[in-house]
C-alpha cells in the first residue's frame, strides 16, 4: 500500500498544467496552420496541419522519453550529447541542402531536419553542467565564464556562417541567459553593457548587405515595399485588418490568399491576430506569459543547480523566441527565420521546445525525489 | 511548502529573486508588444483593413463599345474593329531577356520602353508589348506560345476610320485623355489609360459616343490569379452619331480636290445640313487610334500647309469677290442704285492720289449691277462701297452671316472679320481711311470670312433670305422655317442678286462661264483672295509667283436654279483664278448629290435647253 501510495505521490508532483498549455499553445497553431492554407490549391499545403499533428505527437513521445531519464544522467551525458550536436552541424555545412538562401537543413529518413535547432538543448545542458560543476555560491567573474562563452561561441560561429543569424542569436542569448540566473559580478554586466554600445557600429560592418538590408527596411519598410519590406506590409496589414475582434477564424484574407509570406511558419502569429484580432491575440500572449512564469516558478523549486539552470535555459529560450518572433510580425525588429514556440509550423522546433519542455518537467518531477 | 535539501542553497536563494528582475523585464516587453498590437489592430486598423481589402479586391474596368459615326444614309463612315494586344506578365516570364530580344526581332517591339515599363509596374500586373498587332504576328506569336511564358494575346476594340483621311477633320480622332482632362472627369467615367474623343466629331460629341464603363470586381489572391467573381456591372454601349454628311458627296469632294490644298463645304441651304466638308490637306485619323506616333504628330504639327487646321470653319480668308453679292444687296436695299444704275468702269478707280485697279485691265465700260455681278467688275463696287460707307458694308454683311460664328457643332469655330470704323479704332488705334473701305468692297483688306460663313450666305441668297444654322447632326424635320432667320432683305434685291448669280455662269463674259455646259443649272460667284497685296502698277503673273504667294480661288454656288438644293463654297488655296480652279471643284460636288437625288426622285431631271441659255 505504501508503495502504491508513494507512487500515486509523485503523480501529483507531476506538472500537468504545464503540459496542459504546451497541448493548448500547439492546437491553437494546429488551427492557425489548417486556416492559412484552407484555400490553397496544393495538397501539401493543404495537409500542413496534418504534418504538424504528427510533428507533435513525435515530439510528445520524445518529451516523454527526456523526462523519465534523470536528469542527473543528462547532466552527465552533457558532453556526448554537445559532441554529437557539433558534428550534425558539421554535417550540414558538408551535405545540407539549401532552403530559403542559407544551408541549414539535415535530411533524415524522409524529414528536413535542422540540427541548429537540437543544439541548443545541448547547449543549454553544457553551460548548466559548467557552471554546475564550478560549484561556486558567490557571482562568477572573467575567468568562469571563458569556458562556457567559448562552447557557446563554436554553434554560434557555424550557424551564423548557414547563415541563420537568428538561431546563432540564441546561442548567445542561452549562454547570457544561464550565467546570468546563474549569477555574475555587476561589474561584468556593466562593462559588457558599455562594450557592446560601443562595439555595435562595428559588429553593423560584419553584417552581410542582406541583413543590413533588413534592418534598413525595418525602419522604412515603404522604402522597398516589393522586395524586404513586403513581408513586413503584409504582416502589419495583417495584423492591422484583424481589429478589436479579428475577421473570425478561418477568415483571414491576407494569409488565406497568400499576401502574407511564411505565413505558416515565422508569420503564424500574424495569422492568429488577422483572425482573432485584438482581445483573442492579448489572450493569447497572457497564455504565453503564464506558461513562461510557469517554467521559471519551476527553476525556483528545483532541488539543485543544475536542475534550475536547464528550466532557466529552456524558459529564456522559449521567452526569446517568442517575443522575437513576435515582435517581427508587429514590425518592430528584423526579420530573422526565428519561430513562435509551439505554435510555428515546422518538425525541428517542436521537437526542441517540447525536449525543453521535457527537461522542465523532468526537474519539476524530481524535485522531492530525494524524500 | 517544501524545504531546499541540496548543498545549493545559497543559490536557489538567489534564483527568486533573478527570476522576479526576469519576470519583469519580460511583463515590460509583453507590455510593448500589447501597445503595438493596440497600436495596429484598433488605432490603425481602419487604414490597414483598407488595405487588406486592396489587396484582396481588384476592379477591373470593361469598357463601353464606342458608338459610330455614320453618314445621312446610314453608311458607316467610323466604327470599331477588334484588335489584337500583346502583353505579358513579367513574373510568368522565365527568361526576360531573351523573350523580349525574341519579340523585338520576330514583330518589333520597343525593348527599351518596355523595360522601362517593366520596372514602373506593379507586380503581377500586365505590361503592354505591341497594340493592334497584325494577322501575321498574331499567328506567329500563336505558334510560339509554348515558347514564351507571361506573353499573351488580349483582344481590344480599336477606333476603325473606314476611309482613311476622308473627313478627317470632321470625324476627328481620339487621343490618351490628357492629365487635366482625367483631373476634370471622374473616375468612373474615366481610367488614366483611357482614349478620349480629342477632336473633331469625337470630341464634340464625346459623351454621346462614349458608352459607360462597366466593372467586374473579382477577388485575387498574391499572385493575381482570379478566385471568385464578386460583382459585375456590364458596360454600356455608346450612341451612334447621324452626321449630315452624304457619303457619296463627300468621297466626290475629295476626290475632286486631289493634291490641291483647300477648303470645300456643301450645306442643303434649306435646312443648313452640312453635305460634304473638306480640308486639305488631310491627315489619317487611324494614325490617332493607338496614341499617335511622336514623329508623325511632329511631322503634322510642322507641316508649313497645316493639316491639322480645320479649314472650313477655322480658314479665314478674304472672301475676295463673293463678297459683292453683299455688296450689290446692301446698295440695292439702300436705295443707292436701282437696278438700271450704271457705273462707267475705265479699268481703274480714282480716290484722292490713288487709283484702284480692275481686275480688267482695259475696263468693263458702263455696267449695271448685274454685269457687274456677272463679269466680276470692281470699279462697278468701288463706286457702291464708297456710297455706302464701311459701316453699312458691315451691317450686311452680319445680315448675310459673315463676322459671327455660323454656330456648327464644331469646336474652335472662326468668326472671320467684319470691319467697321469703330473696330478700327479699337483694334488698331487708327482711324478709318476711305481708301480701306475701297479694298473692302471687293472683298479685300481686312475683311475675313470662313467657308462656311460664304456657304452659309450663298445659301441664304438660294433659298429666299433664310439665313440657317449650319449643323453635322442628322435630325428629323428642320426646314428653314424653324432653324434658319428670315432676314429683313426685300424679294426682289435678292431676285436680282440670283439673276445675276446665274449669268455668272450662264452668260458668255460670266466668270464662271466654263461651268455652263454642266448637267444642272448652277448658280455661283467666282473669287480671289489674294494672299500677298499687290503693288498699284505690278502685273499679275500667277505662275512665276511662289506657291505660297498665290492667290486664292473662291467658287460659292448652288443649284439647281430654280429649285436650290445644295449650296457650296469653294477655295482653292494658292490656285489662282476661282473660275477655271475653284467651279470645277463646286460642279462635281454639286453634280455628285443632285444626280442622287435625281435617282432618288427627289428632283426632276434637268431639261436640256436650260443648261444652254445664254445673255
Amino acid at each position: 500500500m505504501t508503495g502504491e501510495y508513494l507512487e500515486r505521490y509523485k503523480w501529483r508532483k507531476f506538472d500537468s498544467t504545464l503540459l496542459f498549455i504546451v497541448l493548448l499553445l500547439s492546437a491553437i497553431g494546429v488551427i492557425a496552420i489548417y486556416s492559412s492554407n484552407l484555400q490553397s490549391d496544393s495538397m501539401f499545403m493543404k495537409s500542413l496541419y496534418l504534418r504538424q499533428i504528427y510533428w507533435i505527437s513525435l515530439s510528445l513521445v520524445a518529451m516523454g522519453v527526456v523526462m523519465f531519464i534523470d536528469y542527473h544522467t543528462i547532466e552527465r551525458m552533457a558532453y556526448p550529447l554537445y559532441t554529437v550536436g557539433i558534428i550534425s552541424l558539421i554535417l550540414v555545412d558538408i551535405t545540407g541542402h539549401t532552403g530559403g538562401g542559407s544551408q541549414r537543413w539535415l535530411a533524415m529518413g524522409g524529414f528536413n531536419f535542422q540540427p541548429s535547432e537540437i543544439m541548443k538543448i545541448t547547449l543549454i545542458i553544457l553551460i548548466a553542467r559548467i557552471v554546475d560543476d564550478m560549484e561556486k555560491d558567490e557571482e562568477m567573474g572573467v575567468l568562469d565564464l571563458l569556458k562556457p562563452a567559448f562552447f557557446a561561441a563554436v554553434p554560434f560561429l557555424m550557424v551564423a556562417r548557414q547563415p541563420d543569424l537568428g538561431t546563432a542569436l540564441i546561442f548567445i542569448i542561452l549562454f547570457a541567459s544561464i550565467v546570468l540566473f546563474a549569477g555574475i559580478r555587476k561589474r561584468i554586466i556593466v562593462k559588457t553593457a558599455a562594450l557592446m554600445a560601443i562595439l555595435a557600429p562595428l559588429f553593423w560592418l560584419f553584417l552581410k548587405p542582406y541583413q543590413k538590408k533588413r534592418i534598413l527596411t525595418l525602419l522604412d519598410p515603404e522604402s522597398d515595399p516589393m522586395g524586404q519590406g513586403y513581408q513586413i506590409i503584409q504582416s502589419k496589414i495583417a495584423i492591422g485588418s484583424g481589429g478589436l475582434w479579428g475577421k473570425g477564424l478561418f477568415e483571414g484574407t491576407q494569409s488565406k490568399l497568400n499576401f502574407l509570406p511564411a505565413k505558416h511558419t515565422d508569420f503564424i502569429f500574424s495569422v492568429v491576430a488577422e483572425e482573432v484580432g485584438f482581445v483573442g491575440s492579448i489572450i493569447l500572449i497572457a497564455l504565453f506569459f503564464f506558461f513562461i512564469m510557469r517554467v521559471m516558478e519551476t527553476a525556483i523549486h528545483s532541488r539543485d543547480k543544475f536542475g534550475a539552470l536547464i528550466t532557466v535555459g529552456v524558459g529564456s529560450m522559449i521567452t526569446f523566441n517568442l517575443l522575437y518572433n513576435i515582435g517581427m510580425t508587429l514590425g518592430l525588429l528584423p526579420i530573422v527565420g526565428l519561430t513562435a514556440p509551439f505554435i510555428s509550423y515546422g518538425g525541428s522546433s517542436l521537437l526542441t521546445n517540447f525536449i525543453g519542455i521535457g527537461l522542465v518537467l523532468n526537474v519539476s518531477y524530481r524535485r522531492f525525489a530525494s524524500e | 511548502m517544501f524545504k531546499q535539501r541540496s548543498g545549493s542553497g545559497v543559490f536557489l536563494g538567489k534564483i527568486r529573486r533573478r527570476v522576479f528582475i526576469f519576470s519583469i523585464l519580460l511583463i515590460g516587453c509583453l507590455m510593448l508588444i500589447s501597445m503595438r498590437l493596440w497600436h495596429l489592430q484598433v488605432l490603425q486598423h481602419e487604414i490597414l483593413a483598407g488595405k487588406s481589402e486592396n489587396n484582396r479586391i481588384r476592379q477591373l474596368r470593361t469598357d463601353g463599345l464606342r458608338g459610330r459615326i455614320l453618314d445621312r444614309n446610314g453608311i458607316p463612315l467610323v466604327d470599331s474593329r477588334p484588335s489584337f494586344q500583346l502583353s505579358l506578365i513579367p513574373e510568368d516570364v522565365e527568361d526576360m531577356e531573351w523573350t523580349l530580344d525574341f519579340l523585338e526581332k520576330e514583330i518589333s517591339i520597343d525593348k527599351q520602353a518596355i523595360k522601362e515599363a517593366i520596372k514602373s509596374t506593379r507586380s503581377f500586373n500586365k505590361v503592354t508589348l505591341k497594340r493592334d498587332i497584325n494577322r501575321e504576328e498574331v499567328a506567329f506569336i500563336e505558334e510560339r506560345r509554348i515558347d514564351l511564358p507571361g506573353v499573351f494575346l488580349e483582344v481590344k476594340a480599336a477606333r476603325n476610320y473606314e476611309n482613311g483621311d476622308m473627313a478627317a477633320h470632321i470625324l476627328g480622332y481620339l487621343g490618351a485623355i490628357s492629365q487635366k482632362q482625367y483631373e476634370k472627369s471622374s473616375p468612373e467615367i474615366y481610367s488614366r489609360d483611357d482614349f478620349i474623343g480629342q477632336y473633331g466629331v469625337e470630341k464634340v460629341f464625346e459623351k454621346t459616343l462614349r458608352g459607360g464603363k462597366g466593372f467586374k470586381r473579382i477577388e485575387v489572391d498574391a499572385a493575381g490569379r482570379e478566385l471568385r467573381n464578386l460583382a459585375t456591372k456590364h458596360p454600356e454601349s455608346g450612341t451612334d452619331i447621324h452626321l449630315t454628311l452624304d457619303y457619296e458627296t463627300q468621297k466626290a469632294a475629295e476626290e475632286a480636290f486631289g493634291d490641291k490644298m483647300g477648303a470645300a463645304i456643301a450645306i442643303d441651304p434649306d435646312t443648313g445640313e452640312v453635305l460634304a466638308f473638306v480640308s486639305k490637306p488631310s491627315f489619317n485619323p487611324n494614325d490617332f487610334a493607338f496614341g499617335i506616333k511622336s514623329d508623325v504628330w511632329k511631322k503634322l504639327l510642322a507641316d508649313e500647309f497645316h493639316p491639322l487646321q480645320e479649314r472650313p470653319t477655322q480658314g479665314q480668308y478674304p472672301p475676295g469677290s463673293t463678297f459683292k453679292i453683299i455688296m450689290a444687296a446692301a446698295a440695292l436695299e439702300e436705295g443707292i442704285i436701282t437696278p438700271e444704275t450704271k457705273f462707267y468702269c475705265p479699268g481703274h478707280y480714282r480716290l484722292g492720289r490713288r487709283s484702284y485697279r480692275c481686275w480688267k485691265k482695259g475696263g468693263h465700260g458702263y455696267v449695271d449691277v448685274h454685269t457687274a455681278l456677272v463679269r466680276s467688275c470692281d470699279v462697278f463696287f468701288y463706286n457702291v462701297g464708297i456710297k455706302l460707307g464701311i459701316n453699312k458694308i458691315a451691317e450686311y454683311s452680319r445680315k448675310f452671316g459673315l463676322g459671327v460664328r455660323t454656330g456648327v457643332e464644331l469646336a474652335n469655330e472662326k468668326p472671320g472679320l467684319t470691319p467697321t470704323k469703330e473696330w478700327k479704332l479699337r483694334a488698331k488705334k487708327e482711324p478709318w481711311i476711305k481708301g480701306e473701305t475701297v479694298s473692302c468692297s471687293i472683298g479685300q483688306g481686312f475683311v475675313l470670312a470662313t467657308p462656311i460663313q460664304l456657304a452659309r450666305m450663298v445659301a441664304m441668297v438660294a433659298n429666299g433670305g433664310w439665313l440657317v444654322t449650319p449643323t453635322i447632326i442628322k435630325k428629323d424635320n428642320i426646314k428653314k422655317e424653324t432653324g434658319g432667320v428670315k432676314t429683313s432683305l426685300k424679294d426682289e434685291t435678292l431676285d436680282i442678286i440670283r439673276l445675276a448669280l446665274r449669268g455668272v455662269v450662264a452668260e458668255q463674259h460670266g466668270t464662271a462661264w466654263r461651268l455652263r455646259k454642266g448637267k444642272y443649272t448652277y448658280a455661283g460667284k467666282t473669287g480671289t483672295a489674294q494672299v500677298v497685296k499687290m503693288k498699284q502698277n505690278e502685273k499679275w503673273e500667277h505662275e512665276k509667283m511662289q506657291i505660297k504667294h498665290r492667290d486664292h480661288a473662291w467658287f460659292v454656288s448652288y443649284a439647281p436654279y430654280d429649285n436650290p438644293k445644295i449650296a457650296v463654297a469653294v477655295i482653292a488655296e494658292h490656285a489662282g483664278h476661282g473660275g477655271s480652279m475653284a467651279a470645277p471643284i463646286a460642279q462635281r460636288i454639286m453634280d455628285t448629290y443632285l444626280s442622287k437625288l435625281e435617282k432618288a426622285g427627289l428632283i426632276e431631271a434637268p431639261t436640256k435647253d436650260e443648261g444652254q441659255k445664254t445673255e
